[in-house]
């Protein structure tokens, strides 16, 4: 099977110009197709390790500039979903960063045999740590760091895949979308770190994603099983402290961050009752990275 | 049809999996890609894997595409269960009332067990109740918790004056919307199938008081009527599809045939009933005995032949690969013909006039 890295930068922006690439991340291909050289870019960049398909795609996604006249005054990109607009155009500028987000919409809103929760999942030894995100947590700064500097393997950064027949967790490891100041904490703290061009005044502020670790993404067929449950927070100047979270209340919060908790009923409710089962939870605080990889290293 | 292009896969695979014996398509891995689009596009995912399970023919699907399949199971499940539970809490909002209550079309099928209810994804619910106890249906509904939704005067009037249903009810606190209907067709349109018959011949279901459907020949003719005088086709094929399976499906008692096309003389439903049975049997194969199709009359040979172009080219998948340059022309057309079946000519052009330069414009979301 190819890799990404098998083409030039000039192949893959031809490829993606014409036929498009079935770009295999974890279980699910995409067929992306884009004239756009910033989505090329990012591709060429960050995706390198992936391996290419072909035949068949479990999303069809193109990312073009809508044909109207506001291109010349004001560029922009829209986001087809097998050749349908789904949202509303961004600017070109966030072409790349529209990639990844449509890609995720994508998977929380359809891979229905998976509880699918909004946090990040790193691993080692075969035991997971669920990290669910309200936003502004630190969570995907933290998993940067796990995978980047503390020996974790990325399973994923926005999207916990559990499978509901076996509970067991599934890869989906992509680029992590790191945000305003953390751009730079991650450039200083990961060494070797590779990012995209950081993209300015997106809906979310500054943007830019991080290369997931090759390691990482050679494994995506790897499951791994649940063992502890992590609510990150960045607090700045407080010493790092862990309390457990009871049984009851990890639930309640993980369903709450859950996108098909109640799409998927009886179902839903068990694979989430296994899961919070198998692990153990803490509430966690932290300021420094380095005081938090050694807490997840002294997890029991 | 004639064109190759207008015998999409997905039409092919509707075909052959409602048929007995029923095959499972031949396809590669881009053809179950592609037929897996042409599905998802005109809403049809879900009926395509519940097909796929009654005929026992899932395990035999490659992986790849079974497991697509899998993913929107999950969501006709989940959505056989919210509508047998919204249509529990609008019989209780109603039961003062103390009128049968009708369902009607996807609530009805999915009600009554029959097979276009398997993976049949609809938005809202559908009831009939007879016209004079209308107002005291809806007052009885707000008090449950729905609430209107056109709130623009010429809306208003729009439904209450010419409309055959009250403007559509959301639930405020779950979303679930339901139209209240009083009849099947507007009452400025021509044809007038009268409400009462339709509920006098009503079967109740077993084991759900009060609650009814249409009979089987009245069920097959409003499906039909509704397809036939519609100005938008975005689930044309699935709403063809429905017709097919009802047909089949009664089809095996042969009494059915034979009240037919009687009835729908009764309500002068025979045309749209002409057009069901026509590209039922031309494009999903539906086996329709040769008496009723001769019984029940069409129009003339030149406007059939214009109704094959059109409906043609709108029955299929709503999707880039079984498009063609005539597509758009086909679409506006029967839309204006929809328009038309449902108001005489001044209303429509008065009607249309105003929806296009007077109502305020919606600020409607792009996402879906």
């Amino acid at each position: 099977m190819t890799h990404v890295g098998s083409l030039t930068r000039a192949q893959l922006g031809e490829c993606l110009a014409g036929p498009g690439i079935h770009l295999r991340t974890g279980r699910f291909t995409t067929l992306l197709r884009s004239p756009i050289a910033s989505v090329a870019d990012g591709i060429h960049r960050l995706y390198g390790d992936y391996p290419l398909s072909s035949g068949f795609a479990d999303f069809h996604l193109d990312l073009v500039r809508p044909a109207t006249l506001r291109r010349w005054l004001r560029p922009q990109v829209t986001l087809l979903y097998d050749r349908r607009s789904m949202f509303k155009p961004l600017p070109l500028d966030q072409a790349f960063p529209m990639f990844e987000w449509g890609l995720n919409w994508c998977v929380s809103s359809r891979a229905n045999r998976y509880l699918i929760i909004h946090a990040a999942v790193v691993e080692k030894n075969g035991r997971a740590v669920i990290l669910p995100a309200p936003p502004g947590s630190g969570k995907s700064t933290l998993c940067a760091a796990l995978v980047g500097r503390g020996g974790w393997r990325l399973l994923s950064d926005e999207l916990a895949l559990l499978r509901l027949e076996e509970g067991v967790l599934h890869p989906l490891p992509r680029p992590i979308s790191l945000k305003n100041a953390s751009i730079a904490v991650i450039r200083d703290y990961v060494p070797g770190s590779v990012m995209s061009r950081a993209v300015t005044d997106t809906a979310k502020g500054t943007v830019a994603h991080m290369r997931a670790p090759a390691d990482s993404v050679a494994r995506a067929g790897e499951s791994a099983l649940p063992a502890w449950v992590v609510f990150p927070r960045f607090e700045a100047g407080s010493a790092a402290t862990a309390e457990p979270v009871a049984r009851a209340d990890t639930f309640m919060q993980l369903a709450q961050n859950c996108f098909n908790y109640s799409l998927l009923g009886a179902e839903g409710f068990t694979a989430l009752a296994g899961l919070v089962e198998r692990s153990r939870g803490y509430r966690f605080r932290y300021s420094k990275l380095d005081d938090a990889l050694a807490f997840f290293d002294s997890l029991p | 049809m004639k064109h190759a292009r207008l015998q999409p896969l997905l039409v092919a695979a509707l075909r052959a999996l409602t048929h007995h014996p029923a095959r499972l398509p031949d396809l590669d891995d881009a053809g179950w890609d592609l037929l897996l689009r042409q599905a998802g596009a005109t809403n049809l995912l879900a009926t395509l894997s519940c097909l796929l399970d009654e005929c026992g023919l899932r395990e035999q699907v490659p992986a790849p595409a079974r497991e697509q399949l899998d993913w929107a199971a999950v969501l006709a499940r989940r959505h056989r269960q919210g509508v047998s539970w919204e249509v529990r809490l609008i019989r209780q909002a109603l039961a003062d009332l103390g009128v049968p209550l009708i369902l009607l079309k996807g609530a009805a099928y999915t009600l009554a067990g029959l097979p276009p209810a398997h993976g049949r994804l609809f938005s809202d619910i559908d009831v009939l109740v007879p016209e004079e106890r209308l107002g005291e249906a809806e007052a009885a509904l707000m008090l449950a918790g729905w609430a209107g939704t056109h709130h623009d005067a010429y809306d208003q009037r729009y439904y209450r004056e010419w409309m055959h249903e009250l403007p559509p009810m959301r639930h405020l606190r779950r979303a679930s919307m339901i139209d209240v209907h009083h009849a099947i067709l507007p009452r400025t349109a021509p044809m007038r199938p009268n409400p009462a018959l339709l509920r006098a011949a009503a079967v109740p279901l077993p084991g759900m008081p009060g609650l009814y459907v249409l009979a089987p020949v009245d069920m097959v003719l409003h499906s039909a009527v509704h397809l036939f005088s519609e100005s938008e086709f975005n689930s044309g094929l699935r709403d063809l599809l429905d017709i097919h399976r009802l047909l089949t499906h009664f089809g095996a008692d042969r009494r059915f045939w034979v009240e037919l096309p009687d009835r729908a003389r009764e309500l002068e439903l025979e045309r749209p009933l002409f057009y069901a049975l026509r590209y039922c049997s031309m494009m999903l194969g539906t086996e329709v005995p040769a008496a009723v199709q001769a019984d029940v009359a069409g129009p003339s040979p030149a406007c059939v032949g214009l109704m094959d172009a059109l409906f043609s080219r709108v029955l299929v998948p709503d999707h880039a690969s079984c498009r063609d340059r005539l597509d758009a022309l086909a679409r506006f057309l029967l839309y204006l013909r929809g328009n038309w079946l449902r108001m005489p000519p001044l209303l429509l052009a008065r009607h249309l006039f105003h929806k296009a330069f007077l109502s305020p414009r919606k600020s409607t979301p792009e996402a879906a």
